[in-house]
């Protein structure tokens, strides 16, 4: 195996404000679970490592905690639900344990007391019979109920940002659109702020604020939702909404970007799109790399010819 | 669970048939003629010779030898040694030596072997990982006689020679097992350490390590709650089968310690061709087998949910 340094994660750059959610879209491998983690602090060191920046949590740079300090964050205010409930719950302890656990280590409440809370949680992320199921283990659910468990556990201690990674993805279609659903409810009934992540523009749409599209470890464009939607300002983005497949269109072939993503070892010179950018025009794509344009009102994009994107449209 | 038991428990029963006559088999078919054997260089008359092949019931067909085995054994009866002793008062007599040393190797291959472990799949690539790595690379690619006498010459005699530890017999109590448990367990000891240290930090590396992380809990509670209780389940499924392995006593460390256990009345029982004290020892420990590896599945169920056997 041949050593080096991937650069997962560049320059990328994102606000939250309480109760809003920002959507967080990149084909996989372009960074967005490294970036997640590095945000929570869980990012695996070694082999990651966070060479510069910063994370603002109502003013503070949670990178210059201590980690006793960032430990108490997690959890409590910033907290996690992962892609796979399966794997990322521990098999061998009943739910409503991992559930308490929140309770019992940052409320030191008793075991009783957090059994009963946990029973309430499971309640409210709608786990049929959650008195009879608190003591079952996670492989004895279903996978929407699992990713269920997830959030009851996330949410336990009333957590300002939930980072959820492609929480649906895993998951069947039908079973998709409930666990959406039910974020969406609980984001707004506690005004949290949500971070969702995903690779399918097909779930943000309803539940997004704004979108950040992340490509080769960088954000490219960045924007309200519907703007995005009614009028990208990145080829890339453009290429994202063109392969999703539309009721209209019925028959057609799918529009698909050319070409893959790079490899983070060898990430593209100047603009990492521009191997498969239908815009490029050589002298500069190539050569000189983007950076974050104002693009609008609350919008950026990385694309040195951003208004011709805006403008025409070239697909 | 209780049902489960009971089945492997029947099973054993067919198991149990199976393996010992294998061993009749085996033993009945060995080269040579005990009789003669016991005589040494000298030739008895004839007579002698026959009385005791009648005696022993040697002339017997085989399947009717190993039917007569099996019936006198229900009757507690193990027969006895072509020396006239009762195979059951040698079985009594060696066993508990070497189910000490057994105790002894276990202990010292579950303590030093699972913190060992630890400590190394804690700081993958740290000192201690290293020395874990080289000295567990060592141990299991040595002969244990090369182990044994290593241990018996380096560390057994300056020990002995200050009074601390004997290195040689079981007059000295518990004191006279350390140095034979110690080689005996080493091998094992090497593995459950290497099984113990790549578990956990695999375990380490797992999805829900990273929950445990993300839920803001103590590294503490990450390392014991959420990782070494999953990282023990393969390390047990060992545990178990070596428990079997220690208890059929050691033919090289009882030899080298000179510990008249089971390894060393199995060694020389194969020498004489006593055929019925070689049968009766494996056909205990075939027992002892069988019972440790049911009892590896239940801790398997216990450890892990995801693992019911009704
Ligand atoms: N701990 C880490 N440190 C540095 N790079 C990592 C780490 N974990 C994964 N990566 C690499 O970062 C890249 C982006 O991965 P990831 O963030 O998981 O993509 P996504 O979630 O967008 O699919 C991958 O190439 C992956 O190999
Ligand atoms: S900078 Fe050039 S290559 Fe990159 S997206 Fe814009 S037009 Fe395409
Ligand atoms: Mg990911």
């Amino acid at each position: 195996m041949r050593g080096g340094v991937a650069r997962a994660v560049n320059g990328v750059s994102y606000t939250l404000n309480p109760g809003e959610t920002l959507a967080v879209l990149g084909e996989s491998g372009s960074g967005k679970s490294v970036t997640a983690e590095a945000i929570v602090g869980i990012l695996d060191s070694p082999p990651g490592f966070i060479p510069k920046g910063e994370v603002r949590f109502r003013g503070d740079n949670l990178l210059a905690l201590p980690e006793a300090r960032r430990r108490q964050i997690r959890g409590q205010h910033v907290a996690m639900i992962f892609q796979d409930a399966l794997s990322a719950l521990n098999p061998v302890h009943t739910v409503g344990s991992q559930i308490g656990e929140m309770f019992r280590v940052h409320r030191g409440m008793s075991k009783a007391d957090a059994r009963k809370r946990a029973i309430e949680l499971m309640d409210l992320v709608r786990i049929p019979a959650a008195r009879a199921r608190v003591d079952d283990y996670p492989h004895q659910f279903s996978g929407g109920m699992r990713q269920r468990i997830m959030i009851a556990m996330s949410i336990a201690l009333d957590p300002d940002v939930l980072i959820a990674d492609e929480p649906t993805t895993a998951l069947d279609v039908t079973v998709q659109a409930q666990i959406m659903d039910l974020l969406a409810e609980l984001q707004r009934e506690r005004n949290m702020g949500l971070i969702l992540i995903t690779h399918d523009l097909g779930v943000v749409a309803d539940v997004a604020d704004k979108i950040a599209v992340m490509y080769a470890g960088r954000i490219v464009e960045e924007a309200p939702v519907h703007e995005i939607y009614a009028n990208p300002a990145h080829p890339y983005t453009e290429g994202l909404l063109a392969s999703i497949p539309r009721v209209d269109m019925k028959g057609q072939e799918l529009y698909a970007i050319k070409g893959l993503p790079p490899n983070l070892m060898h990430i593209p010179s100047g603009c990492p799109f521009h191997p498969r950018c239908p815009y490029r025009r050589d002298d500069v794509c190539t050569t000189k790399v983007p950076p974050l344009y104002d693009v609008g009102p609350a919008r950026g994009s990385a694309c040195h010819f951003w208004e011709e994107v805006l403008d025409g449209s070239n697909r | 669970m209780g049902r489960y038991v009971a089945r492997r428990l029947l099973q054993m029963i067919p198991v149990f048939f199976g393996t010992t006559f294998l061993i009749f088999f085996a033993v009945f078919t060995l080269p040579g003629d005990p009789v003669r054997a016991l005589f040494g260089d000298r030739r008895p008359p004839q007579e002698v010779i026959d009385a005791i092949r009648e005696k022993y019931g040697l002339d017997d067909p085989f399947i009717v030898q190993y039917g007569k085995y099996m019936s006198n054994l229900f009757q507690g009866d193990f027969g006895v040694t072509l020396q006239g002793r009762d195979v059951l008062d040698v079985l009594s007599e060696a066993w508990p030596i070497s189910i000490k040393l057994a105790v002894a190797a276990f202990a010292i291959e579950v303590i030093i072997g699972i913190v060992a472990g630890v400590l190394a799949g804690l700081r993958r690539g740290s000192f201690i990982d290293n020395l874990v790595l080289v000295s567990t690379t060592i141990v299991v690619s040595l002969p244990i006689f090369v182990i044994g006498f290593t241990v018996a010459l380096l560390i057994g005699l300056p020990l002995a020679r200050n009074g601390i530890l004997p290195s040689s017999g079981v007059g000295g109590g518990w004191r006279s097992y350390v140095l034979p448990g110690f080689v005996l367990a080493s091998v094992s000891l090497a593995y459950l350490a290497r099984l113990t240290r790549s578990s956990l930090s695999e375990n380490l590396r797992s999805d829900y390590v990273r929950t445990a992380t993300a839920k803001g809990l103590p590294r503490s509670r990450v390392v014991i709650r959420h990782t070494l209780r999953n990282s023990l389940i393969p390390v047990v499924t060992l545990l178990g089968v070596d428990l079997g392995v220690l208890m059929g006593g050691a033919i090289v460390t009882e030899s080298i310690f000179n510990i008249p256990g089971i390894g060393r009345t199995i060694f020389q029982g194969i020498q004489n061709q006593e055929g019925s004290l070689v049968v009766g020892i494996t056909t205990v420990l075939v027992l002892i087998y069988l019972f440790a590896t049911l009892l590896v599945d239940v801790l398997y169920a216990l450890l892990d949910p995801r693992i019911r056997y009704d």
